[in-house]
């Protein structure tokens, strides 16, 4: 009477099954170029990283820092990188790193075309913004899986979710930023018969950068928090240091690994935001 | 000679159907009831005028009588729902895509009343917008960023950002972005209207003097009846999305179509607005140099007044006559030429009349309106005193 009747029962699980089965058949030849696209990008930015001397590394975060913010962050995020070196976790930063830059760049590239789109097309915005809406709402992990049906284990699967994770924000963001530039501005830029391409290069995107350089950022942190994640599907780096200890109850390494990530979090996120609001500010600064 | 441009019965309706509602326009229903019945806002209706090439044409109307959407209309950015607009007799609401893009970047440009200038972009590069879109190349471009940026006053700022600004310069790079492509037309949309009292007027004197070289065709918005009045040849008022009336200045001063607009010139200080030549009178009866005494004490007592000018056979003036000088004259048995006085005043026709009245008052005469020193007309304290209230 209380409990549900064993009887009735449905299985969605089994046509989702097969529809997959379906799709990684007649589909294996795109599933293969993304592989092997995404595998490519990774690779030769991996070796890249890992090519770079860690003491060059430092000293490019170092003057970064001391450009866009001030010689006491240099010195904070250099001891920090230092420290992540010292922990013995330099080649499981720069693997975490590579993964985080790649899905940024696909997911930029992306995110910021669709988010246009979205911008010019009020069919698409409200078609479009409750599936954002819904992608935003779901654990991480969640996002794992259209991956693993598809990819299987490893890094592939890892990249790809990192950037359908990360592709909300970025496009929400380009979105709201280009239909928040002021009517008048956008009726000044029309008044004088530009193509739309014209508007969009000339006054649209320039006018809504700053906005979209926020819309980069959150993507950066998103996909590193990621790409942490993403160690539960086999992906090394960072995250699968900080999953391994958890699983050997390691409290060390787990502790050192953890605060790798916070550092690289700190660095990425205050370092793109100087960025970001120093392009923005050029024409105060050249009056100083 | 065919008008520059044409307004044909436009109407502009906001909402999700706007052609469904424009059989309501014909119906005897007011802008709040076809908002009640319809749920969609007339934001001009049925509105017809000319402008003739090179004239300032003045919009005026308080805030949401439909000036924005109608000056919208001339370059397409709000589409009329209904009606024509006619440049040079071709209707730019049936234009293509393609021959809309070409009409906005040749023929007409717009100025905004918060300037809508790119804060991105230099001043130099936002005065050479129009010229980018155009694909003109980077050496004519720089050219004519010169010769526009110099003729707005705003040399030695081409390098610095719009925020940089204050905003009687920014409005000037507004300006000057707006004629680099050497339009026809030039949409003033409340351009002066977020400056300070005295930068505003120092604009609009500008733009006087700007328009005696170039000699565009201005189609000028304001809530200001003084601008309004100031720049405008002629003036349309508007309320609740239809025009009231259409005139000079003057002939809204003198014959106001209604008490609307009654009220709304109430507050205009005429003086400015009025010049000799509107208010003088022709003179009735003049002394002529040869006249004796008795003719010209005829003459006086015939005009009902008690001096008249006294001329030569050119019309030019001599000198001016009071009948007390003449009948004390003719007693003492003088001569018309040795009892005329000269401490009359004389005035140019094109003088407004807030800039005499202190002469006025000097006067014991009516003034002499001269015209190479022939007399053409007198204007009598009382007018003077007539066109002020
Ligand atoms: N984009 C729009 N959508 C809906 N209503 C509008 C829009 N633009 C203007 N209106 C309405 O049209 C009327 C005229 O507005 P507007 O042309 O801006 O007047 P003005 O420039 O004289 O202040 C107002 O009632 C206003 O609310
Ligand atoms: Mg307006």
């Amino acid at each position: 009477m209380y409990e549900f009747p064993a009887k009735l029962t449905f299985h969605i699980g089994s046509y989702i099954d097969r529809i997959v089965d379906w799709l990684t058949v007649h589909w294996a030849g795109f599933f293969g170029a993304v592989k092997s696209g995404l595998l490519w990008v990774f690779v030769h930015l991996n070796d890249f990283l890992t090519w770079v001397p860690w003491w060059y590394f430092i000293l490019v975060i170092f003057l970064l820092a001391c450009q866009f913010k001030s010689i006491g962050s240099g010195i904070l995020y250099s001891s920090f990188l230092f420290l992540i070196g010292m922990f013995g976790l330099w080649e499981a930063t720069m693997y975490t790193l590579t993964i985080v830059i790649s899905s940024v760049v696909i997911t930029i590239m992306i995110g910021i075309p669709l988010g246009i789109i979205m911008a010019s097309n009020n069919r698409f915005e409200t078609f479009i913004k409750p599936l954002l809406d819904a992608m935003q709402t779901m654990p991480s992990f969640v996002y794992l899986i259209p991956g693993i049906f598809f990819f299987g284990l490893g890094l592939v699967p890892g990249v790809l979710s990192t950037i359908i994770y990360a592709l909300p924000p970025i496009m929400r963001l380009t979105n709201l930023a280009i239909r928040g530039v002021p009517e008048e501005v956008v009726e000044a830029g029309l008044s004088f018969g530009p193509s739309k391409w014209q508007l969009l290069i000339k006054v649209q995107i320039p006018q809504a950068l700053p906005t979209i350089m926020t819309g980069v950022n959150q993507t950066t942190m998103m996909a590193l928090a990621m790409v942490v994640v993403a160690s539960m599907v086999g992906v090394e780096g960072l995250g699968l240091e900080v999953l391994s200890a958890l699983n050997r109850i390691d409290v060390a390494q787990g502790f050192e690994a953890g605060i790798s990530i916070v550092f690289i979090a700190i660095i990425m996120d205050r370092l793109t935001l100087a960025i970001s609001n120093r392009t923005q500010s050029r024409a105060r600064k050249e009056r100083n | 000679m065919m008008s520059k441009l044409e307004i044909n019965s436009v109407s502009k309706i906001y909402g999700p159907h706007p052609t469904k509602i424009v059989p309501y326009l014909e119906e005897d229903l007011t802008k709040e009831e076809i908002f009640q019945k319809t749920g969609h806002t007339v934001g001009i209706r049925n509105v017809s005028f000319e402008v003739k090439e090179g004239e300032i044409f003045v919009i005026m109307g308080l805030s949401g009588s439909g000036k924005s959407t109608l000056i919208r209309c001339i370059n397409m950015l709000h589409e009329p729902t209904d009606g024509k607009v006619l440049v040079d007799g071709e209707d730019i609401t049936a234009y293509s895509p393609r021959q809309l893009k070409k009409f906005r970047q040749r023929k007409i440009a717009m100025v905004f009343q918060h300037f809508g200038l790119f804060n991105h972009r230099t001043v130099a590069e936002n005065v050479g917008y129009g010229l980018e879109i155009r694909k003109i190349s980077a050496k004519e471009r720089a050219e004519i960023i010169h010769k526009r940026i110099e003729s707005v006053g705003l040399k030695g700022w081409e390098n610095k950002y719009p925020d940089e600004l204050s905003g009687g310069m920014q409005q000037r790079v507004g300006l000057a972005r707006a004629l680099a492509n050497d339009p026809d037309i030039l949409l003033m949309d409340e351009p002066f209207s977020a400056l300070d009292p005295l930068i505003r007027r120092e604009m609009q004197q500008e733009l006087l003097e700007l328009q005696q070289r170039l000699k565009k065709t201005i189609i000028f918005i304001t809530h200001d009846v003084n601008e309004a009045f100031k720049l405008g040849n002629r003036v349309a008022v508007m309320k609740n999305g239809e025009v009231e009336q259409i005139g000079s200045p003057i002939e809204i001063l003198r014959k106001p179509a209604n008490t609307y607009i009654e009220a709304f010139v109430k507050e205009i200080d005429r003086s400015k607005i009025f010049q000799v030549r509107h208010m003088m009178m022709d003179p009735q009866a003049v002394i002529q140099l040869w006249d004796d005494l008795e003719t010209a004490i005829d003459k006086i007592n015939a005009s009902g007044c008690s001096e008249l000018y006294v001329v030569n056979e050119e019309e030019k003036i001599q000198g001016i006559l009071s009948l007390d000088d003449a009948l004390h004259g003719l007693e003492g048995g003088k001569d018309l030429r040795q009892i005329i006085k000269d401490d009359y005043e004389k005035v140019a026709k094109n003088v407004y009349i807030q800039n005499l009245l202190e002469q006025s008052i000097k006067s014991f005469y009516p003034l002499a309106v001269v015209e190479n020193e022939r007399l053409i007309g007198v204007l009598p304290q009382n007018r003077i005193l007539e066109s002020l209230v």
